[in-house]
């Protein structure tokens, strides 16, 4: 029987981190995930792993870029304005098909904004944020034991596709405690060799790790081609959501993240009431798991979307159903969250409408 | 002399131009890799600017890295193979501009690296722009009326700089604008490989070099430049020494 253990989201993932064997942490210090470098700190050399921090989150994630060269599982951890710094290396990282685990326990923005939590970098996190055509695996646990779970994950993703993977949480995800079972690591890919390390050629040629394609001429079309290709075949491969009340549903509420949490809640209650309401909550934003909800819009009339910020994960549910539906969206930012009740009402409400045909009519 | 190409270099023509001085630093760099039989276990990161293609000509693993951020990465693969001989290879845009803080605080942890830092005091690669080493009244594609102390700022000079830095092991300026600069720059770069060998610390060699076509000089005039003007600004010299050897 594994230990439990009561611990911070913020914790719980170096726990988490370091049982997958990550051996390299750089971060700086950003409220609301500081309990990521300070128990990194201690935590990492216990580990036999190195921890440092550094002077930037540009230089962290060049660390990154570095450690991860050399054939190390690392990560790097911050909060919404840092990681808008870590782009650059993101792409650059993403360009050279190095794995790594980026984490952002996202508060209030723009700007310095808050410390509260928000979701205000989904569009940072799925649809770019750095320059290129590039895509990295967001996952969005909405429970501490999911996080426990999903960062040991993270690693293989990363190293199976050889790419960047971001867990986007948030300030409450990092802050709040939950039991967890530490539950020991156990690959669940069968992982190709690192065959790009940079370790010195020694019994074969050199190696180089490069993002710059100038010669041929088209060689950059190739390389973005290849990454195409790998895009195409993670989005065939990974699909992480869960689903709740959703077969006889006549509303589908969806939202990920500590907010997907919420609305579950919300949705039970719903149904105690007699009100046919189901969830669909991802646990990965890219790709994007379109499947079940297209499946719902089959047989759902109305979709209702929650999240911590005034519309983005809204527009992939209404790209992935082709706004067969009407959706309604309840959309909460600058640090606060929606609640329970504030779910709920917004569900009555809507079910009241969707017994009414004429409401429905020309709403979509 | 021994005029036979080092193992360290590929067998392949420079895309440098004619009197550029990036050609005898990687010469000197890799003669020193062979001479210290590190090569096998010698990983370079490739900078942004003129020498971004240095895998094209070394015979090593290396790491092409985002403008400036070179201490950084190989800090991230130096922490993680602590046995291996790692080198960066920057210019000054690279190093002094957008690379700055990278530079100053790789240093001051005392990474124990070998940066390879090349001035010519201006932006190669796009073109001739003002870089953080161009000197007061030197023209630039930017600087159409010659660097001003008060609109510009003047020149970094690196090594000053980071000698008050109690991290680092080791500062020199050298020169490759005359045959007995490039053998003094080679004895520097030797000593900056060394001293990462026996695990001594960050070590910097600043090298002034030629860069005739942003300059509009011919080459023997560019050496010129370095002579007379160049080494005014950037005295040469050993600006730290905390090897504990003594510099031949």
């Amino acid at each position: 029987m594994a230990e439990k253990v009561l611990l911070k989201g913020n914790e719980l993932l170096v726990e988490a981190a370091i049982e997958a064997g990550c051996r390299f942490f750089a971060g700086y210090p950003i409220t609301p995930q500081n309990e990521v470098p300070e128990t990194m700190s201690w935590r990492m050399p216990q580990a036999g792993g190195v921890f440092i921090q550094a002077e930037s989150e540009i230089a962290a994630i060049n660390m990154l870029f570095g450690a991860s060269a050399a054939g190390a599982r690392c990560m790097t951890s911050s909060s919404s304005p840092g990681i808008s710094l870590k782009q650059e290396g993101i792409s650059y990282i993403t360009a050279a098909e190095l794995p790594c685990l980026i984490v952002n326990m996202q508060r209030g923005g723009p700007g310095l904004g808050n410390i509260r939590a928000a979701q205000g970098d989904y569009f940072q996190a799925v649809k770019g944020g750095g320059h290129g055509d590039y895509r990295l695996i967001v996952l969005v646990p909405g429970t501490l034991p999911e996080l426990y779970q999903l960062t040991m994950n993270a690693f293989d993703y990363a190293d199976f596709y050889r790419n960047p993977v971001l867990i986007l949480g948030d300030g409450i995800l990092g802050q709040m405690a939950e039991p967890v079972e530490l539950t020991p690591y156990e690959p669940i890919l069968d992982l190709p060799p690192k065959d790009y390390v940079l370790d010195g050629c020694k019994g074969r040629p050199p190696r180089v790790v490069k993002t710059l394609y100038l010669h041929p001429t088209d060689s950059l079309v190739q390389h973005n081609l290849h990454l195409q290709e790998k895009y195409a075949r993670i989005r065939r491969e990974l699909n992480l959501y869960e689903e709740y009340e959703t077969e006889d549903a006549e509303l589908i509420v969806s939202a990920y993240g500590v907010p997907g949490r919420i609305a579950k809640g919300a949705v039970k209650m719903a149904r105690r009431e007699g009100i046919r309401a189901g969830l669909i909550r991802p646990l990965c934003v890219w790709p994007f798991p379109a499947a079940p909800f297209r499946k719902a819009a089959q047989t759902a009339g109305r979709f209702l979307v929650v999240e911590m910020s005034f519309g983005q994960y809204v527009e992939d549910v209404k790209l992935a159903i082709e706004c067969r539906r009407p959706v309604a969206f309840l959309g909460k930012g600058g640090g606060w969250y929606p609640s329970q009740e504030e779910i709920l009402e917004e569900i009555r409400r809507l079910s009241s409408k969707a017994q009414d045909p004429a409401s429905v009519k020309g709403s979509v | 002399m021994d005029f036979h190409r080092p193992e360290t270099l590929k067998d392949a023509p420079t895309h440098y131009c004619p009197g550029c001085g990036h050609g005898i630093v990687h010469r000197l760099v890799a003669e020193v890799i062979d001479e210290l039989g590190i090569r096998q276990r010698t990983i370079g990161t490739a900078p942004v600017g003129c020498a971004v293609l240095l895998y094209d000509y070394f015979n090593c693993d290396i790491i092409e890295c985002a403008h400036g951020r070179p201490p950084a990465v190989a800090t991230g693969i130096k922490r993680m193979l602590p046995d291996r001989i790692l080198f960066t290879y920057q210019g000054d845009g690279d190093l002094a501009a957008i690379g700055t803080a990278e530079t100053i605080h790789a240093a001051n942890r005392g990474e124990n690296i070998t940066v390879i830092f090349v001035n010519n005091a201006i932006y190669g690669m796009t073109g001739g722009q003002m870089a953080p080493t161009t000197m007061i009244g030197q023209w630039s594609t930017t600087t159409p009326d010659g660097r001003g102390q008060y609109a510009e700022g003047g020149p970094i000079k690196v090594c000053e700089m980071l000698s008050a830095l109690d991290g680092v092991c080791y500062l020199e300026r050298v020169s490759v604008s005359s045959p007995k600069d490039v053998m003094n720059a080679r004895k520097a770069i030797k000593k900056a490989f060394e001293n990462q060998i026996a695990e001594k610390g960050f070590s910097l060699v600043e090298v002034l070099s030629m860069c005739p076509t942003d300059w509009k000089l011919p080459p023997e005039k560019a050496m010129d430049f370095v002579n007379e003007k160049m080494k005014k600004v950037f005295p040469l010299g050993v600006y730290k020494d905390r090897s504990g050897g003594r510099h031949e």
